[in-house]
């Protein structure tokens, strides 16, 4: 690596997003199985308020998208928009804001959430003094980041740059307009929209919150790290402007496949799921082109777990946005929605597509803002199938359990009359229930591997002084 | 500022080389999708069931009070069930404040689809009608329990109070937590108030008597009372039509 770069640029404040990132994943997924195991076994529920399901599963959705998905996010566009336009970012004291805001967010976010405070929108429960922080430090982060790009050295602005771009835009368009509540106490507040309205909005959120925040945003993260671990150039340039703009424009356009069967007009949910079948083709775009820059270099994978991260990623990423399109089809959506096969397609593409390439980034992040080699390569080589494996044992048990649900619930015995009672269903979930723990749990586990093999890596560099070392040397140009 | 050496030879090209272009031109993209599903909704008159069938909405909301209570104690109903959708009382208000703070949402639909075996199982579809006073809307996206939406008069007051309390003493198989707590919180009058004016300010149709009536209402009632009352109102406003159409 070229010498000076920690005088050039600001990594100080990307070291702290990265290693932040791995606590969260650690915190986000303990809860995430915590609450998989109060539904396998529901004493777990102690009768106590704050740990009951209702009041935690929120603080797990928040932990893992906004702490760790979020820590993960401004460290790796914070680093791709320095590297990519070869200047330092525009303001240090502003990415130091962001940081302490958005870490201060998450740490409010863990304290009201098991408190009851909630505007009960799903990935957007945190009550309204809160949601202005939120904008506040995105609108920060925003701000910094096209000011570090305003002021390049570069002509061309990387095709990562606008993939975190328009994930920012449309989160703040996202978060402005499904926030807009009545402040009726400090924490507690009513939506400003009311029935169909609202759920049209919940839902242009929910999906988009996916849509940019965890594909938008990972792309970008995707058109950084793969080439760069690859050392090949990106597979198509075209491939990259065509997909971009596909995903931009359409992406928007699917929450209502959320509704489907429900009081949204029905032209509005068969808007959105039409929309959604138009979509496997630029996913699968960016699938295509994050995979094919390994064309010629397939035999790295063998040695190269980093990358496998990343592919493997990849290969999650084009499963799960081939199977959300097939749940949008109205037949499918009608057995789908309201089961656990819903949240077994979520996480495929979280635990899959978004954790992956996270991680892969990550551990290619961790030797470069630390000066050395990781502190073991067979840990990451451990983490790398444990990942794999609880993400595939996770996903099973809830694909064949949420079919089965959805088809008990319809089921008819030779009399006409429904063959089954509501919590006859509930029962036979009890044993996928207990599956799906384990699968979370076994992903859990390689959690906390990587956490031990960032926090020793950071030991080891410290020890040998490496990063020490390489903030002494004078920047280059 | 970047060094722009060649003229860019694309559209395209000179959104990379100019962020101000770039960021203008994806704004505008980023907001078609949103404006075309959502604007509409608060147009179309065909989004509401009420505006072809009036009867779904309780006529006098807004003008007189649900509910008001005498020197003794003693509440005189002005709404009988299924006179139509009209807002929550005070009491039911907590009851959903509850539902909300407890998350049951995530768990609970409320939004049956028109399907065979939802209306066996749940009774008529959900009409946006009937959702149309919920900020925020609580149609929920997962059935870990059953749906809610008519729940309303399915079980006893006794039953709803122990199923919430320990829902294995009455359902053995159930994996819903326990809300014990309920039991020991009391409802506060003044505090539901400011949480009708909040929803009046929004545009729910609250009639004064309905706000002033609020602490003679939840007086000495538990969280436990409230949400019990939240329950046994769920799908009782309106009484729908089975020889009516009313979504195409």
């Amino acid at each position: 690596m070229e010498s000076g770069l920690e005088r050039k640029y600001n990594f100080d404040v990307v070291r702290w997003f990265t290693v932040m990132a791995v606590v969260y994943l650690v915190v986000g997924a303990s809860v995430g199985v915590y609450i998989a195991a109060e539904l396998a076994w529901p004493w777990l529920n102690f009768d106590s308020p704050y740990i009951s399901f209702g009041r935690l599963r929120p603080v797990h959705t928040n932990a893992v998208i906004f702490a760790f998905g979020g820590c993960t996010l401004m460290a790796t566009a914070f680093y791709t928009v320095q590297r990519t336009c070869g200047v330092r970012v525009w303001s240090d004291k502003l990415a130091w804001f962001v940081f302490w805001g958005w870490n201060a967010i998450i740490v409010l976010a863990v304290i009201t959430l098991p408190l009851g405070f909630t505007q009960s929108k799903e990935y957007a429960e945190l009550e309204w003094p809160i949601d202005i922080l939120i904008a506040v430090v995105w609108l920060a982060f925003t701000f910094n980041f096209i000011m570090t790009i305003a002021k390049r050295k570069t002509s061309h602005i990387y095709v990562s740059n606008w993939f975190f771009l328009g994930m920012m835009v449309m989160i703040v368009y996202l978060h402005v307009v499904n926030s807009l509540a009545i402040p009726v106490g400090l924490f507690k507040s009513y939506s400003v929209f009311s029935g169909v309205q609202d759920a049209m909005i919940q839902w242009w959120w929910g999906h988009n919150a996916v849509g940019f925040y965890l594909t938008a945003g990972f792309l970008g993260i995707m058109y950084y790290f793969v080439p760069k671990q690859a050392g090949r150039p990106i597979y198509s340039y075209r491939l990259s402007v065509i997909h971009f703009w596909a995903l931009m424009f359409g992406y928007v356009w699917l929450g209502a496949h959320h509704l489907q069967y429900t009081a949204l007009p029905d032209w509005a949910g068969s808007l959105g799921a039409a929309v959604s079948i138009a979509m496997i083709i630029p996913s699968w775009g960016g699938a295509v082109n994050g995979m094919m820059t390994l064309s010629g270099a397939w035999d790295r994978l063998r040695t190269d777990y980093v990358l496998r991260f990343l592919i493997i990623a990849l290969a999650f990423y084009a499963m799960s946005t081939f199977e959300g399109p097939v749940m949008s089809l109205k037949t499918v959506n009608a057995l789908s929605h309201y089961t656990d096969w819903t949240v077994g397609h979520v996480h495929s593409g979280a635990l899959g597509w978004v954790a992956g390439i996270s991680i892969g980034a990550i551990y290619h992040l961790m030797t470069r803002l630390f000066h050395t080699e990781m502190y073991s390569e067979r840990l990451i080589g451990f983490h790398f199938w444990t990942a794999t494996i609880g993400t595939v044992v996770y996903i099973v048990a809830l694909w064949v359990s949420g079919i089965m649900q959805g088809l008990m619930w319809r089921a008819y015995d030779e009399y006409g009359t429904l063959a089954y009672t509501f919590v006859e269903s509930v029962d036979a979930m009890h044993p996928y229930y207990a599956m799906r723990t384990i699968g979370g749990a076994i992903f859990l586990f390689g959690a906390i591997v990587m956490l031990f093999n960032v926090l020793m890596t950071v030991a080891k560099s410290s020890s040998e002084g490496s990063l020490a070392k390489a903030r002494s040397l004078p920047a280059a140009a | 500022m970047a060094e722009q050496k060649t003229k860019a030879k694309s559209f395209q090209e000179w959104m990379e080389v100019n962020i101000w272009g770039l960021l203008t031109f994806l704004a505008l993209a980023l907001s078609v999708g949103g404006l075309v599903e959502i604007v509409p909704l608060f147009y179309m008159k065909n989004t509401m069931e009420h505006n072809k069938h009036p009867e779904l909405i309780w006529a006098k909301a807004g003008a007189e009070p649900i509910v008001t209570v005498d020197a003794s104690g003693k509440a005189a109903w002005n709404w009988k069930p299924g006179e139509g959708v009209r807002p929550y009382t005070a009491l039911e208000l907590a009851g959903r404040d509850i539902y909300q703070r407890e998350g049951c949402y995530l768990c609970h639909s409320q939004m049956i689809r028109p399907f065979r075996d939802e209306k066996e199982r749940y009774g008529h579809y959900s009409l946006a009608s009937e959702s149309a006073f919920d900020h925020p809307f609580q149609w929920g996206s997962k059935r870990t329990g059953p749906d809610l939406a008519r729940v309303g008069g399915k079980y006893s007051d006794e039953w709803q109070r122990q199923h919430t309390r320990a829902p294995r003493s009455v359902v053995p198989e159930s994996v819903m937590p326990g809300y014990p707590w309920l039991d020991d919180a009391y409802v506060d009058g003044k505090k539901m108030q400011g949480h009708m004016k909040g929803l009046q300010t929004i545009g729910v149709p609250y009639s004064d008597g309905d706000i002033e009536v609020a602490p003679a209402l939840v007086e000495g009632k538990t969280e436990m009372d409230a949400l019990v009352t939240y329950m046994q109102v769920l799908g009782t406003m309106a009484a729908l039509d089975e020889n009516k159409a009313y979504r195409e």
